[in-house]
């Protein structure tokens, strides 16, 4: 990665991102300072309720742990020129496939049979949901964004009938759910921690995904159809397939993230399922610029912020959209940044001086 | 709504409420979405721009009650609900013409904004009760009590049905409809006339956007007709795939909202007759409804008829 011909270009994609990220901080400030909040009291009431402690650093990674899969949701399909925004949808998908697999497999398989049923359901049932947006996409030119979009809804739409009424436990009355994973098939924590083994998950889904973009034949041919889709096809790659091969695995790690959410935290679906981690997945790959590794670091920032939202209405009595607030104002500047690529000298590579030899004159 | 004295006759009757009713959202942002896309972007944070014109509009119509009566605050909240839009639309033009930018992804980064900034001003207007818009009474001649609430028409969806020819006669007989093609279809061109393609662009999406704010005004000041954070379902990017299925002509525009407004009443009018088993599911028909419409009218051999040149490039 770090090659010595390509330094600057390497300190050009860190250092641009983290201004920007600092930048938005102090817009962010200053939108604080207006609703009438003292901003540092705010800025360190963040760092605290995300990486203050051991304790809320935990919290921080296990709100981590499904933003790396969903944000590989948007991210994968980058790299081929598609913008696919339904991570919600495939979480929510892969949530309630997972639920399915889980109940009917419970009563007769041991645990890790149990956790290992439950993560294929939630992987096939992502990868399909985002799979048929790329069909979608390549049969029928059908917009990509906007179906995804659209599928996030009647993906939710589609949970809540399914817990409102044909799996619902009818011991659930205030808020309808599933019948519960026995406690004993549910993910684990990391021994000496809180964190569940989700977050390794996503950890390791990420770096599969890094390999296989940029350490494989598959990927090479993904990125070369994602940077021209014309020059592709005379090379004869097969550009529907790999469409529709990118969307299925960037839904199933979205649908992955569903079932993490299921079998660590909530332990039932319902519509607490339905928590945004796949509109801050998108905001994640967005940042990391669709690099996986980075979207894991970029996942525990952002988990960190989320986590915080909550002791902002508690301890400065802003309101809970606080956070979003400032996830749009993160976006909207790394979008921004998006166009300083490129126009700062110092990260332009000196122009090469080739060595010296007998059939190249240096003069000139 | 009691239909039961109806029977089933109040499940049509309940969707041409519905057309009459909900259709307005949908009629103004997708007018909105249109002339932007007509310049060649595409704007998806309509639905921010939704959200924060319905919070704007009911927060000044609240507040302003007791200052100018409650006969003008809600007029006073539509009017605010625009600008609030223009001023989001003024950053999702300005952002989305630098180089580099995708306005796919700058108007996903809108939604975020412009759903924040919405929940987190409106977080005070939740509870309290804001000076609605009228409405026109054409169900008078009935005695049926659903056909008089069926037929209550808000004047704002009159005036979106106006906007709808006046915005076709534009693009069709103007010359700065001429431009807005013009740099919508081949920016090359429209430079070689002469034309600023950002100039035209900034306008028509700050336009467009306005006309979104609009829409949100009427959500949260005529149906349903209070703010919450859940008031709108989406309507603002359904629209942007209405506007596909209404190939870029305002006048299908205004057919489309109709058909949108009756599918999203389906599934209250099928729960007033008593069918609550898929109420969810009949909830998302206008989800499905719009995936099904671009499924069949759009194709990967060619390229949609209306469809402006230059839309979906960087340039």
């Amino acid at each position: 990665m770090l090659t010595y011909s390509r330094w600057r270009r390497t300190l050009e994609a860190v250092s641009i991102p983290i201004a920007a990220l600092i930048f938005s901080l102090f817009l962010f400030g200053l939108f604080c300072a207006a609703a009438g909040a003292n901003p540092f009291a705010v800025y360190g009431a963040i760092y605290k309720a995300a990486f203050g402690s051991w304790f809320a650093f935990q919290n921080t990674l296990i709100r981590a742990a499904p933003l790396m899969l969903t944000s590989l949701c948007t991210a994968l399909p980058a790299r081929l020129g598609l913008v696919i925004i339904g991570n919600e949808g495939a979480l929510v998908m892969g949530g309630i496939a997972a639920v399915a697999a889980g109940l009917s497999v419970a009563d007769f398989a041991p645990p890790i049979v149990v956790q290992l049923a439950m993560a294929i359901a939630g992987i096939i049932a992502g990868g399909l949901w985002i799979g048929a947006v790329g069909a979608l996409r390549h049969y029928r030119a059908v917009n990509e964004t906007i179906s995804s979009l659209l599928m996030n809804y009647i993906a939710i739409a589609l949970l809540n009938h399914l817990v409102g009424g044909p799996m619902r436990d009818p011991s659930s009355l205030n808020k309808p759910s599933t019948f519960p994973i026995p406690d004993i098939d549910k993910l684990g924590t990391i021994p000496f921690t809180r964190v569940h083994y989700g977050l390794l998950y996503g950890i390791v889904v990420c770096i599969i995904a890094y390999y296989l973009i940029q350490r494989t034949t598959f990927g090479f041919a993904a990125r070369t159809a994602g940077g021209n889709v014309k020059a592709a096809r005379i090379a004869g790659l097969p550009v529907g397939k790999l469409t529709i091969a990118i969307c299925f695995l960037a839904g199933s790690s979205a649908g992955l993230a569903g079932m993490v959410e299921v079998a660590a935290v909530h332990g039932r679906a319902n519509e607490s399922l339905n928590a945004n981690y796949g509109y801050a997945g998108i905001l994640v790959a967005f940042i990391a610029r669709h690099n996986p590794i980075a979207a894991s670091v970029v996942a525990i920032l952002l988990g960190g912020i989320l986590a915080s939202g909550s002791i902002l209405q508690r301890q400065l009595g802003l309101p809970d959209a606080t956070v979003y607030v400032f996830q749009g104002l993160v976006f909207l500047v790394v979008l921004y940044s998006e166009s300083l690529y490129g126009r700062f000298a110092i990260f332009k590579e000196p122009d090469v001086v080739t060595p010296p030899t007998s059939s190249a004159p240096l003069a000139g | 709504m009691a239909t039961e004295a109806l029977g089933w006759w109040g499940v049509p009757l309940g969707i041409m409420a519905g057309m009459l009713r909900g259709s307005a959202p949908f009629l103004f942002v997708s007018l909105g979405e249109c002339l932007t896309e007509k310049s060649g972007k595409v704007n998806l944070g309509l639905e921010g721009t939704l959200l924060t014109g319905a919070m704007s509009a009911y927060a000044v119509s609240y507040l302003s009650e007791k200052t100018v009566g409650s006969a003008i605050a809600p007029w006073l909240g539509v009017l605010v609900a625009g600008l609030a839009g223009m001023v989001l639309g003024f950053i999702h033009a300005w952002l989305s013409q630098q180089p580099k930018v995708n306005d796919v992804a700058v108007g996903i980064a809108m939604i975020i904004f412009g759903s924040g900034i919405a929940f987190f001003f409106g977080k005070p207007f939740i509870q309290p009760s804001a000076p609605q818009l009228p409405a026109f009474e054409l169900g008078a001649w009935s005695n049926i009590p659903q056909i008089q609430s069926a037929l209550k028409v808000s004047p704002l969806l009159m005036v979106g049905v106006l906007i709808a020819p006046l915005m076709a006669w534009f693009f069709k007989s103007t010359r700065w409809g001429l431009f807005i093609r013009a740099v919508g279809d081949s920016p090359d061109a429209a430079l070689a006339m002469g034309i600023s393609i950002k100039k035209v662009r900034m306008l028509c999406i700050i336009a467009g956007s306005f006309l979104a704010g609009i829409g949100g005004a009427y959500l949260s000041l005529y149906y349903p007709g209070s703010w919450t954070e859940r008031i709108s379902s989406g309507q603002g990017l359904m629209a942007v795939a209405l506007v596909i299925f209404a190939r870029w002509n305002p006048i299908q525009c205004l057919w489309a909202s109709l058909l949108f407004g009756g599918a999203q009443s389906i599934g209250p009018a099928l729960q007033a007759v008593g069918i609550e088993g898929g109420y969810y599911l009949f909830n998302a028909s206008p989800y499905i409804l719009t995936l099904l419409i671009m499924i069949i009218t759009c194709s990967p051999k060619k390229t949609l008829t209306g469809a402006p040149g230059a839309l979906g490039t960087l340039t």
